[in-house]
């Protein structure tokens, strides 16, 4: 007997109704009455010492009330915050200005416009000092010093190294093939539609409310104690309706920290709402990885090992969002679908005159980075070995009798089948067939390719022994409480931000206590309710407040199987729990119903037992979830224009148990179209003197309809072994496995004439160049 | 904490101003406003329309997409005061009488929507598209809603939702409402 709402049904979703309405609540539409507005002056140098800012005009302007300055909060010892990685960010600066676009001072007025009119009126005197924008130049001798506040004068941060360094030299000098090629991984933006933004406000009795856009509220309120000295139970963080996040909403940005001292200094409500060009400009950034990878196989393509070396550019402070142990991320997921003996991963972090970079674009900490490597490379070795890269990869898959398996840089995976993933892969596209048409369209001159990405993802973070951030461990959280007639509330310590947790929880739970998860009201993002959890990010809800769902379910259900014993006068031993309710074993006509129980808890318990039916449990992860799939691309390239055309792309994802296959799927095709968006369009470029190219969506080009193929999504099925209901987590996947798939692919159409690599974004203009460079057009 | 000296807020006027008089979903609303208020700004805090959003400030994004006068417009980019007289639909205004339209029904049908932020200029560009084309192929919903972005869904199950209210509109229960 299946429960309406249960785990593998594709119910339509409940937030939904409020959406499709224009009923959603988000940050922008919070209106509080004598709300003030906040607009932030910006420095049009990328880096420069401040000579004066003169406030003046600006008070003048109607309807400004108030103009903030680094120096206002230095007094205050504001002007500073740390960062989740032990560094240090300006809210405003002081001194110098470090990247174009740059928080300078805030302006507060009555409304939006007079912010606006406010900002305009600050003079501020720049002198403008010497840019670094290159990270390579940064770590040569004599390059000017960014970070002179830093015991280390140098321009790196840190070094972070992990594997067989001596190993790996010594397999790869004795391995018969070695293929290096250096990758390039630009910097982009997550743009989520919704830009960022807050609404910060004092009660009277000296409470701070802040409705603010961010992925992990509790975590937010803890750094706001610490930072500000407010007591923690005078801060309320809500996050409401999240207009997208994809990592972009998980730091703390100065806009938000002025918002705050706005509103205590003017003892209004005060809002703040980026645009769009301040989005893209001054927000957190992904990737920008200058990635050198070698690989070694055996003359009849056994893989031996692996060696990276990656110069990571962090723009002018450490503000990415990882785990606090690993300044990489979890970019040492670099060895992939592959059981290589010996492998060694360096990075260098580096300091230049950008934005603070680091975040994820849709990816749990660098894995795209360290998939895009791999499946590329793997890609490249093929090649040179004259292999059919299918028939390489599943020579040298790691096997699914070999799970779990303990990777050389450390990692253990729960559960794989590589090889069938693949082979439904090619099964989908008929990828003999496909082989067949591209050497018969070669030998016409016309020019196809098949590319192939088959990766391996670690989300789920994590296991507290290894994984915290800001020293707060990697928990997550849900609390249930069921009510006299059977219906439930339950609470998360995650935050959805389209991701559909309002439906996908609420089906756990309905697996799990027996109860239509209709019934099952689900709700997030308010640290007043909300127990305690770190966030949504790194496709972490689902490994871990969605275990924390089953585990407080299974509490729930020991306790109604004593109170279910009581009513139907059997010990607890005689009963089980079967089509979702107790029943005496072997008797199925003696049952009782959650909704029975429930009632009973609050009107006819046990003598000796505490009335009501609750429960609340912090999951912490035994270990992470390794999604994995395996994607094949088919791309027809205009010979004439350049342009790159997915003709067909097949994704073959496998995340363990699927709660809502609806919902899977729709996080997929999301996944596979920011998986196109890096490898085919967008790019953040800044010329020699650090100015942004390319700072607004006139510029910066995210995929339309138009651009977007229409993706074709299979699936295979393997659990998790450790997870309560075996789920893996899929938000990023795709993202994370399509852009090597789609490069692959463009490779693959121009090998012949000896292309082997192609940096991303490929647009038209690049290929359009190799083929005239090799007179192919 | 030391902050900066302040000033006192409307000492003088800014302007100028003019009343804008509009239909809204049916009903006549009207407010002062600067004239050089934005229309996307008028629904939102003048009318307290807040379904309709705001993505960008170059007029890429289409999530403040509304109809005026039948057609689809990007209301960032027009002033209110040029709205005057006219006849403007929101998406507040596709439910009537407590019944989805069918654009609702089919991005709830057909998941083509995540995390809602740019569903209600999605729909209304194409409630716009089935009025001019009430039956247009997958090509034609690809290039009408190629100035809407959306970053979560990939679009393929915006374009199964186009379909689904299109097929809705045309069959015997739809009745071909607008």
């Amino acid at each position: 007997m299946t429960v309406h709402g249960g785990v593998g049904q594709s119910i339509k979703r409940k937030e939904d109704a409020r959406f499709v309405r224009g009923k959603g609540n988000y940050v922008d539409d919070v209106k509080l009455p004598g709300m003030l507005y906040l607009d932030i002056v910006r420095s049009p140098y990328a880096h420069a010492r401040i000579r004066s800012i003169n406030i003046e005009k600006a008070l003048k302007v109607p309807g400004v009330l108030a103009v903030i300055r680094g120096k206002d909060l230095e007094a205050a010892n504001l002007a500073w915050m740390p960062t989740l990685m032990s560094d240090k960010q300006m809210v405003l600066p002081v001194e110098r200005v470090m990247y174009q676009s740059q928080e300078v001072a805030a302006v507060v007025a009555d409304s939006r416009y007079a912010a606006a009119d406010g900002v305009v009126a600050v003079e501020v005197d720049y002198e403008p000092l010497p840019v670094v924008v290159d990270p390579m130049k940064a770590l040569e001798p004599g390059a000017p010093i960014l970070r002179p506040d830093r015991k280390e004068q140098t321009n790196r941060i840190w070094h972070w190294e992990v594997g067989d360094r001596e190993g790996t030299d010594k397999a790869l000098k004795e391995s018969d093939v070695v293929v290096k090629e250096n990758l390039y991984i630009p910097r982009i933006h997550v743009s989520s539609i919704e830009t960022c933004g807050c609404v910060a406000s004092f009660d009277a009795m000296g409470k701070l409310t802040v409705w603010m856009t961010t992925q992990a509220p509790h975590a937010i309120r803890t750094v706001f104690a610490l930072v500000a000295g407010l007591p923690e139970q005078k801060i309320r963080i809500i996050s409401p309706d999240i207009g997208g996040g994809f990592g972009g909403k998980v730091p703390v940005y100065p806009g938000y920290v002025l918002a705050v001292v706005a509103a205590l200094k003017t003892g209004h409500p005060v809002k703040w709402i980026e645009d769009r060009s301040e989005n893209i400009q001054a927000d957190s950034f992904a990737r920008d990885y200058h990635i050198s990878a070698e690989i070694g196989a055996t003359r009849d393509g056994k893989l031996t090992a692996l060696r990276v070396k990656t110069i990571a550019d962090h723009g002018y402070t450490d503000a990415a969002a990882n785990p606090s142990k690993f300044p990489a991320g979890l970019f040492h997921i670099v060895t992939g679908s592959y059981p290589f003996e010996k492998a060694h991963v360096e990075v260098d972090g580096v300091y230049t005159n950008k934005p603070p970079g680091g975040i994820a674009y849709r990816c749990s900490f660098r894995v795209t980075e360290a998939a895009f490597t791999i499946e590329r490379i793997v890609d490249s070795l093929a090649r040179k070995l004259g292999m059919d890269p299918a028939e390489f990869r599943m020579k040298n898959f790691i096997p699914p009798e070999a799970f779990p398996f303990k990777s050389a840089l450390g990692w253990e995976y729960d559960s794989g089948n590589y090889q069938g993933a693949l082979r439904k892969a090619m099964d989908i596209v008929d990828y003999d067939a496909l082989r067949k048409e591209q050497a018969e369209k070669r030998k016409r001159g016309e020019l196809m390719g098949i590319g192939i990405s088959s990766f391996t993802e670690i989300v789920g973070a994590g296991p507290s022994h290894t994984f915290d951030i800001l020293g707060l461990k990697m928990f997550d959280s849900c609390e249930i409480r069921i009510h006299p007639t059977g219906k439930a509330i339950a609470r998360f310590g995650t935050k959805s931000q389209g991701q559909g947790h309002e439906t996908t929880y609420a089906q756990i739970l309905a697996e799990e206590l027996g109860i239509s998860s209709e019934d099952i009201a689900i709700e997030e993002g308010d640290t007043d309710t909300a127990p305690y959890g770190l966030g949504t990010y790194a496709s972490r809800s689902t490994p871990t407040a969605g275990a924390a769902a089953s585990i407080a379910a299974r509490k729930i259900r020991d306790k109604a199987q004593k109170i279910a014993a009581h009513l139907l006068e059997v010990s607890p031993d005689d009963l089980e729990w079967k089509d979702h309710k107790f029943q005496v074993k072997g008797v199925p006509d003696k049952a009782k119903t959650m909704a029975e129980i429930a009632f009973a808890a609050y009107t006819n318990h046990p003598p000796g037992m505490e009335a009501g039916l609750e429960a609340v449990d912090y999951y912490d992860p035994p270990n992470l979830t390794y999604p994995f799939g395996s994607y094949i691309c088919v791309v027809d390239i205009d010979k004439e224009t350049g342009e790159v055309k997915i003709r067909r792309f097949v994704a073959v994802d496998d995340c363990g148990t699927i709660i809502n296959p609806m919902i899977v799927e729709g996080q997929i095709h999301g996944g596979l179209t920011m998986g196109l968006a890096p490898a085919l369009l967008e790019e953040i470029h800044y010329d020699e003197n650090g100015n942004m190219l390319g700072g607004s969506f006139m510029d910066y080009l995210l995929p339309t309809a138009v651009e977007t193929p229409k993706w074709e999504t299979a699936k295979t099925t393997t659990p998790s072994p450790h997870h309560p209901i075996g789920a893996k987590g899929v938000g990023e996947s795709a993202t994370v496995g399509a852009p090597a798939a789609i490069v692959n692919a463009v490779v693959d159409a121009l090998a012949h004439l000896g292309v082997t690599h192609i940096d991303i974004p490929i647009t038209p203009w690049k290929v359009w160049k190799i083929l005239h460079e090799k007179r192919a057009a | 904490m030391v902050l900066t000296e302040m000033t006192s807020a409307g000492d003088e006027e800014t302007g100028p101003f003019m009343n804008v008089h509009v239909t809204v979903n049916g009903a006549p609303r009207s407010a002062t406003v600067e004239t050089r208020t934005l229309l996307v700004h008028f629904l939102r805090e003048n009318l307290s329309l807040t379904g309709t959003h705001i993505g960008c400030d170059t007029t890429n994004c289409g999530a403040c997409t509304i109809l005026l006068d039948g057609k689809a417009v990007k209301s960032c980019t027009i002033l209110a005061v040029q709205a005057d007289g006219r006849e403007l639909r929101t998406v507040e205004g596709l439910e009537t009488d407590g019944k989805l339209h069918p654009i609702q029904e089919g991005f709830i049908e057909e998941h083509g929507l995540q995390c809602g932020f740019c569903t209600p200029g999605m729909m209304m560009c194409s409630v716009a598209l089935l009025q001019k084309n009430p039956h247009p192929t997958e090509e034609q919903i690809r290039r009408a809603i190629s100035g809407n972005l959306c970053r979560c869904t990939g679009y393929v199950n915006i374009v199964k939702a186009i379909q689904h209210a299109a097929n809705k509109m045309a069959g015997p229960s739809g009745g071909g409402r607008p």
